[in-house]
């Protein structure tokens, strides 16, 4: 589920920091950059792990703060192509059930990748697999906070660091980024169609 | 490397300086779990302005981790029984990636194995999956109360049915 990034940057400390020791600023400079923030193509940042290099500081004129050439690892959410994973319902839609990790949300295991036959009930919000036994059909619903065991099939990063103002839109500056949709930046595609996927509760032995 | 504009209260893109590794080590539950822990009481210890602004993701972050990473088995492991867990595996011929969710998981079933081990059917027989959910049970501890209950309920089930 967690793996370890090499990563370089050049952290800049501003002068009333200087008293702190220099691994303690720029690892709380780095935290304050990445923790919690999902870095393109690599995945969601979690902590600074340690810092492997440092090199030399300098003062630039102009700019009082010094700065600093870093090597270091972080610690990054990316779970790798069919791990399996256990997460817990958010809600249901159209579009399939959404599940999350708690630190981790945009989960979302489409139609065809549920147990089949399955159904969407309108009433309830919620999908239903229908399981067929000799006895007839049994609907087991996905209810939101249920914990459910998937399997990770595909994943996306999508770029959304601003791109600049549009020149040919007509429109007032503020409406637009109204309608902009909010993208998340990282999204994980889930499936449960295989035994021992799904729901906790349907696989238990007691 | 310039830095682009952040969307605040969004979690967003940076571009990163150049990555050396992407995929430099994969990480264990139980590793981040005893990372997070032990950055927890740091910083509890230092009680510097850990509520100024710039902490908030990092504070936000860690305490969403570790509730999920608590709820997994990993939160009854040691740096020994993971090291004794991995001695145990070598004779399995599984791969790292195998392994590793064996040991976040923790499978008590047949069908758990199946669906963490690759074409688990034609490279293990019956009696290995079997000895792979032993070695897993025995090394690996669970959550005691579960596991106390469980004996109570197998000892019990032996009584009535004395083989």
């Amino acid at each position: 589920m967690f793996v370890l990034v090499e990563m370089m940057d050049t952290v800049r400390i501003p002068p009333w920091q200087f008293e702190m020791k220099l691994n303690d600023s720029i690892a709380e400079e780095l935290n304050k950059k990445l923790a919690n923030k999902v870095v393109y193509n690599v995945g969601l940042c979690i902590c600074l792990y340690d810092i492997t290099k440092l090199e030399d500081s300098y003062i630039f004129p102009g700019d009082g703060a010094s700065h600093t050439k870093v090597h270091f690892r972080y610690v990054v959410f990316h779970p790798f192509l069919d791990e399996i994973l256990i997460g817990e319902i958010k809600g249901c839609s159209q579009d399939g059930v959404h599940v999350s990790l708690g630190f981790f949300d945009d989960i979302v295991i489409p139609p065809e990748s549920l147990q089949q036959p399955a159904k969407f009930d309108e009433a309830e919000q919620v999908w239903v697999w229908e399981y067929e036994t000799e006895e007839g059909a049994h609907d087991l619903y996905m209810d939101t906070g249920e914990e459910i065991r998937f399997r990770i099939v595909d994943e996306s990063f999508v770029d959304t660091s601003p791109t600049g103002p549009s020149s040919t839109e007509a429109s007032t500056s503020g409406a637009t980024e109204e309608v902009q949709k909010k993208e998340a930046p990282y999204m994980l595609v889930g499936s449960i169609s295989e035994p021992g996927l799904g729901l906790l509760s349907w696989w238990t032995n007691s | 490397m310039s830095e682009r504009g952040l969307q605040r209260g969004v979690r967003s893109v940076l571009r990163a300086d150049p990555r050396k590794d992407a995929n430099a080590a994969l990480l264990s539950n139980f590793e981040v779990f005893q990372l997070l822990t032990d950055l927890k009481q740091q910083r509890k210890d230092s009680g510097k302005h850990k509520q100024s602004s710039g902490q908030q993701n990092l504070n936000t972050i860690m305490y969403e981790t570790l509730k999920y990473i608590s709820k997994t088995p990993c939160r009854f492991q040691s740096p020994e029984i993971v090291r004794d867990f991995l001695i145990a595996m070598k004779g399995h011929k599984l791969t790292k990636a195998e392994k590793l969710q064996l040991l976040n998981h923790r499978p008590m079933s047949a069908v758990e194995i199946q669906l963490m081990v690759e074409e688990s059917e034609e490279r293990l027989t019956e009696e290995q999956i079997e000895s792979l959910l032993q070695t897993v049970s025995s090394i690996l501890p669970g959550n005691p109360e579960e596991e106390l209950q469980r004996q109570a309920t197998m000892a019990a089930e032996e009584e009535g049915d004395p083989e």
